[in-house]
């Protein structure tokens, strides 16, 4: 196709500035990383297969991630339809309230839940009452877990928003003039068309969980994400190689989820994400 | 294929919409006899749509109106429980499925054997004539293929009433036409009761056992395409369908004056100051004549050339004559009119616009 828009030199030049930006920051970084990872004759990959910390904290991160991104999908779809096919007093506030957690770093929503579920958090000051137990999980899998949902669901929510508001409701009546139900016009007709959302915020979910930092930071005491022991091998041991192999794992499991889920969605989701 | 079809009634069916001062539809009052195509015809925004959704059952009347299906009071049910089959605007296709499984989408529903399902697609799609495009995405088709896969879709699990929001209006001039005559032998062949909306007026013509003229929220005039053209009930319907020309005068001795000459109505006929009458009840008299008025403008429509008169009444008249002649502007024309033009029954009063 030829752009008639600008002349050669003028496109050449625009395009100039972007090219340095990704040799600069992009393609200059990740072959030194590469090139680290694999220098000491590969030890850094030997050590990851090797040393079962490592993997734990791959495969943990893994499930991790992809748990939340199951989970976030599915609150965000109900909360996402209902919030776009319902008026209720109070809803454009409720909207512009679910993108204040957009706002905060990681660091911020560790301490939230520290504050919900540490030992001195509401959690625990509930079951106090209740059981006489002090409930803690916020070091846990579990608050992990739960912060990183309470910063993936308005990111999930607004990308699925964006895409139910272009359904055309003749789509769910036309179903409905055919006799269809409630549950079978979502599963017919809803979710096909929110499909192509739904993997693009899931990839996004995905990907964004997988490199969460300051979350991990604030929880991840007693266990170990990838994006963790990363940090601990470059900070405190030193250790460049097995850091950058471990960045570079990191970055090719992410990369191949989000190329997975472009083949189902058919179109470019990492693009889209 | 012959469907069954039940009769509909409407029922003192008003609607207001949450929130809207007034009401989009006036209580209404609509028989339809089973097996009957009637179009909903009117200007855009008057609540033809609106009406079509409160027998579809996608909208609820206000309190106090009722819809039957036949014996049976609907009026409560929501469209899922009425058998009704409905062809949107937009057409509504499900946009990830082929021609075949939209078709067979009301019939997998209904959770009929594979084998029955794929017999009635097939019916459908030959009846349709989309044989050929069964496995095509909906993407890939036309305007007017999209419209008969909505007609196939519609049909399909046999409805007891048929229900069409402009099928043709989002088409071109000349598929419409042909898709029209098309529609027209089809719904013949069914049998269903059908209800059609348009705001195109041959259409309406065309397709229609009887045309349901409304305006503003309410029915003008409930009649057979004849009666609706011949015999408007008031000038609503009178300047909504085809074009109609209004003649002033003063009443004289059996006669009605105006500044173009004078028409002797028939004895004994009722005292009048206006005639309304339409271009084609005219008769030119190239000697003579009653009226006579002066050439302002001729417009060659192929068939016939429509010219406008000035120096007849108040308003210049439209006539319509032969195509073959030719007309120059100034030069004077005589004409008479029809004895049919005296008993165009419209109020005798001030026009009123809707
Ligand atoms: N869901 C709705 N809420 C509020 N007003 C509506 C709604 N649907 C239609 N209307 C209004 O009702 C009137 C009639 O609409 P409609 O029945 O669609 O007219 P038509 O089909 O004859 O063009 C219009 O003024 C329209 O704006
Ligand atoms: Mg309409």
């Amino acid at each position: 196709m030829n752009d008639l828009t600008l002349p050669r030199h003028w496109r050449a030049a625009l395009l100039a500035p972007a090219l340095t930006v990704f040799l600069a920051f992009w393609l200059l970084p990740m072959s030194r990383l590469a090139a680290i990872s694999v220098s000491a004759g590969g030890a850094g990959y030997r050590a990851l297969i090797t040393n079962p910390r490592y993997l734990e904290s791959l495969l943990s991160t893994v499930i991790l991630s992809a748990l939340v991104t199951a989970v976030a999908l599915a609150l965000a779809l109900v909360a996402g339809l209902a919030l776009v096919r319902h008026a209720f007093p109070g809803r454009r506030t409720l909207i512009a309230m679910l993108t204040l957690p957009l706002a905060f770093p990681g660091v911020v929503v560790g301490f939230m839940v520290i504050m919900l579920a540490g030992r001195q958090g509401l959690i625990g000051a509930i079951s106090r009452e209740l059981t006489g137990h002090n409930t803690v999980f916020a070091y846990s899998m579990a608050g992990l877990f739960l912060g990183y949902l309470y910063f993936s669901i308005p990111r999930v929510i607004l990308t699925l928003m964006a895409a139910a508001e272009k359904l055309d409701p003749a789509l769910e009546e036309a179903a409905r003039s055919l006799g269809a139900s409630p549950w079978r016009i979502q599963r017919d007709v809803v979710l096909p068309a929110l499909r192509p959302a739904l993997l693009a915020a899931g990839a996004m979910c995905f990907a964004t969980a997988m490199g969460a930092f300051g979350t991990a930071f604030t929880l991840a005491t007693e266990i170990d994400v990838l994006p963790m022991a990363i940090y601990s091998e470059f900070t405190l041991n030193a250790n460049l190689v097995v850091a950058a192999s471990l960045s570079l794992v990191l970055g090719a499991v992410t990369w191949l989820v989000l190329a997975l889920a472009g083949l189902g969605g058919g179109g470019n989701v990492a693009a889209a994400a | 294929m012959k469907l069954d079809s039940v009769p509909i009634r409407l029922e003192r069916c008003a609607k207001t919409f949450p929130g809207a001062a007034r009401p989009v539809l006036k209580p209404l009052d609509l028989d339809i006899a089973a097996g009957e195509t009637v179009v909903l015809l009117g200007p855009s925004g008057c609540g033809k749509t609106t009406t079509l959704r409160l027998i579809a059952g996608l909208e609820r009347p206000d309190a106090g109106g009722r819809v039957f299906f036949g014996a049976e009071d609907v009026s409560a049910r929501p469209i899922e429980e009425r058998q009704v089959g409905m062809v949107f605007q937009n057409y509504a296709l499900f946009p990830h499925m082929n021609v075949r499984q939209n078709v067979a989408y009301g019939l997998s529903i209904r959770r009929l054997p594979p084998q029955q399902i794929a017999r009635r697609v097939d019916e459908l799609l030959a009846l349709t004539r989309l044989d050929a495009l069964a496995e095509r995405q909906i993407a890939q088709l036309s305007g007017g293929q999209r419209q008969r896969v909505a007609l196939a879709r519609a049909l399909a699990p046999q409805p007891r009433v048929l229900l069409l929001d402009e099928p043709l209006t989002a088409l071109d001039a000349q598929l419409r036409e042909s898709l029209r005559t098309e529609m027209n032998t089809l719904l013949r062949n069914l049998g269903v009761t059908t209800v059609y909306v348009t705001h195109d007026q041959a259409e309406a013509m065309a397709l229609g056992d009887k045309i349901v003229v409304m305006s503003a929220g309410a029915i003008e005039q409930i009649g057979t395409p004849r009666d609706i053209y011949h015999q408007p009930a008031n000038a609503v319907v009178a300047s909504f369908i085809g074009t109609m020309n209004q003649l002033e005068g003063v009443w004289r001795d059996g006669a009605l004056h105006c500044a173009g000459g004078r028409l002797i109505a028939a004895p004994g006929a009722q005292p009048r100051s206006r005639l309304w009458f339409r271009p084609e009840d005219v008769i030119l008299t190239p000697s003579g004549g009653e009226l006579h008025g002066v050439v302002e403008s001729a417009t060659f429509l192929g068939g016939h050339t429509r010219l406008s008169l000035s120096g007849v009444g108040a308003a210049p008249i439209l006539v319509d004559a032969p195509g073959r002649t030719r007309y120059a502007t100034g030069e004077r024309i005589g004409f008479s009119l029809a004895a049919e033009v005296w008993h165009t029954p419209l109020p005798d009063t001030e026009t009123t616009t809707c």
